[in-house]
């Protein structure tokens, strides 16, 4: 009972901070139509920024606000190299995130004084500080701050998105994800409302980067890898497995989504898996969830066409 | 109004199958003008519609567009007073955007796309009685997506959507062609109607001669990117199918078709 206990709690800790991750790319893949690889990039970028401020001095959420910038930083670089120079989504993404490596690699370098590592040990962090530390250290023998943070991190992250969606600006950079010649007619650059969304998006991956690092109590230069699969899974997973359930909104899914990806995950560590195994169980995940959206689909294509 | 002179497009260029489309073309436009512009596949009709909207830049010559030169602006700062309305009824709308979101996004045409909320419940009114006008019950279906809708009722609604604001170039590109008849006959007279109501100066680009010939007060008809007529007001009155027809057909074995 209680190793069940703890593998949920854990779930749902990895789950919420992926879930700001999903909805990052929830921005730019689903809404901007985007593939956006760069948050392999962004989320060790946020991690690092944000590690390397609390060991500063610099107060755990002003230094997710840092994070938050920085990532958006180099979403608006992913875009101006779309938008400005024309190179194709995909090698916009590698770009960035190659780009990345060194720039996350000289940030934890200077900030950590040498080290590849930023250690939180024994750093103020979101999940320890105010307000996280006005609830009790454990309440029934469970330490729960770590979960209560990011749930209220995630779902505040998603009220954020939902709210800014109806904004003006926001069904703007929803028009330019479906239909671009219609964000032209209407005076407007789509170019710009693109930038903006990478922005955006990468803006919330580098925040879940720091979310993670301080829910992990350090930043390393390696939790970028497979970030992309990770956002991606939960993107598609909630979105497939949810279709149909009316009035929910796509950003509530794809956090379902993510808590869905993250428990199967916590699920095959539970059973033995071994860690070295990880990524190549996430990238298989990544493919059950590819196949079963295209199984519903074909089902019903199928039916539509006369059983053929 | 509007003007283009000795406007110049090649396509291709520096490739072996370089072709010149205009060479020197001039053209103008009264305000007011409703222009049907005719012509067989690539007389550069659209191509011309494109230039003018920016779409694609010329080679050479000028766009003058109310006194101002617009050969160099970019093809959204030129929509800020141009309307335009495609071929493809998907492009005139925002699929994935309700009938609401799709009016309230181009209402704000000429404002600022900032954080206020989108849809401005005052407005919703006006909305009712611009789509109530299209006589297609879309002003009861407003949280609809709009790609639900069929072709007729999205190429009604991209018109209502390209007059919202006041724009003071209407540009239409064959926009009843991918419709049924009854849709084009629908669309077409609800064309005249917005279009007669403010006087915008309209283009549009046509297939259909009887169109051309029962709608605006000048006809255009190009022939690999020249003007081999161009009838207005009461000679245009008088023209019948017939002559049109002929002159269509000439032009048309001329060039192997």
């Amino acid at each position: 009972m209680e190793i069940a206990l703890n593998l949920i709690k854990a779930a749902l800790e990895q789950g919420f901070a992926y879930g700001v991750l999903a909805l990052g790319v929830y921005i730019t893949y689903s809404i901007l139509d985007f593939p956006d690889l760069s948050v392999d990039g962004t989320v060790p970028l946020g991690a690092t920024v944000s590690a390397v401020l609390i060991i500063q001095g610099v107060n755990p959420w002003l230094s997710c606000l840092f994070a938050f910038l920085a990532g958006a930083a180099a979403g608006c670089v992913t875009g101006l190299l779309h938008v400005k120079l024309r190179i194709r989504p995909l090698l916009c993404g590698i770009l960035v995130m190659t780009a990345l490596l060194s720039v996350n690699l000289v940030l934890m370098m200077k900030g950590t004084g040498g080290l590849s590592i930023a250690s939180l040990f024994h750093a103020p962090t979101i999940v320890d500080e105010f307000p996280a530390g006005l609830i009790p250290e454990k309440v029934g023998g469970y330490a729960l701050r770590t979960l209560a943070v990011l749930l209220v991190l995630a779902v505040v992250c998603k009220l954020l998105l939902d709210g800014y969606l109806k904004t003006r600006s926001g069904l703007l950079l929803r028009a330019t994800g479906s239909n671009e010649q219609f964000v032209t007619m209407l005076a407007r650059n789509p170019g710009v409302s693109k930038i903006l969304g990478l922005a955006i998006g990468n803006g919330f991956a580098a925040l879940a980067g720091a979310a993670l690092a301080q829910k992990n109590g350090s930043a390393d230069l390696q939790m970028g890898q497979g970030m992309v699969v990770i956002g991606l899974a939960s993107v598609i997973i909630g979105t497939s497995v949810f279709r149909g359930v009316r009035r929910m909104k796509d950003t509530t899914r794809v956090l379902l989504g993510a808590l869905i990806y993250a428990a199967c995950l916590q699920v095959a560590l539970a059973f033995g898996l071994p860690t070295a195994y990880l990524k190549l169980l996430m990238a298989a995940l990544f493919v059950l969830a590819l196949v079963s959206t295209n199984l519903l689909d074909g089902g019903l294509r199928k039916t539509a066409k006369g059983g053929r | 109004m509007l003007r283009c002179e000795q406007l110049t497009k090649r396509f291709n260029v520096g490739t072996p199958d370089e072709t010149t489309l205009f060479d020197g073309f001039s053209f103008t436009a009264e305000q007011g003008d409703f222009v049907s512009i005719i012509g067989s596949n690539g007389s550069g009709k659209t191509t011309l519609l494109n230039l003018i909207c920016g779409t694609t830049a010329p080679d050479g010559g000028k766009i003058l567009f109310g006194g101002r030169d617009i050969t160099r602006l970019s093809e959204h700062k030129r929509a800020a007073r141009i309307g335009r309305v495609f071929q493809d009824p998907q492009k005139g709308t925002c699929s994935t955007l309700t009938i609401l979101e799709n009016m309230a996004l181009a209402d704000n045409k000429q404002g600022v796309y900032g954080l206020t909320g989108a849809v401005n419940k005052k407005r919703v009114d006006l909305y009712r009685t611009l789509l109530e006008e299209c006589g297609m019950g879309l002003e009861n279906r407003m949280n609809t997506l709009a790609g639900s809708l069929s072709g007729g009722q999205r190429q009604a609604l991209a018109l209502v959507i390209a007059n919202m604001t006041d724009v003071e170039l209407l540009i239409l590109d064959e926009h009843t062609a991918a419709l049924d008849p009854k849709s084009s006959e629908t669309v077409m007279r609800l064309t005249d109607k917005l279009v007669g109501e403010k006087r915008i100066t309209t283009l549009m680009v046509t297939h259909n001669l009887r169109f051309a010939l029962e709608y605006g007060n000048r006809l255009l008809m190009l022939h690999m990117g020249r003007s081999v007529m161009d009838l207005r007001g009461e000679e245009k009155g008088k023209a019948r199918m017939e002559d049109i027809l002929r002159t269509f057909n000439e032009i048309s074995i001329e060039c192997g078709n």
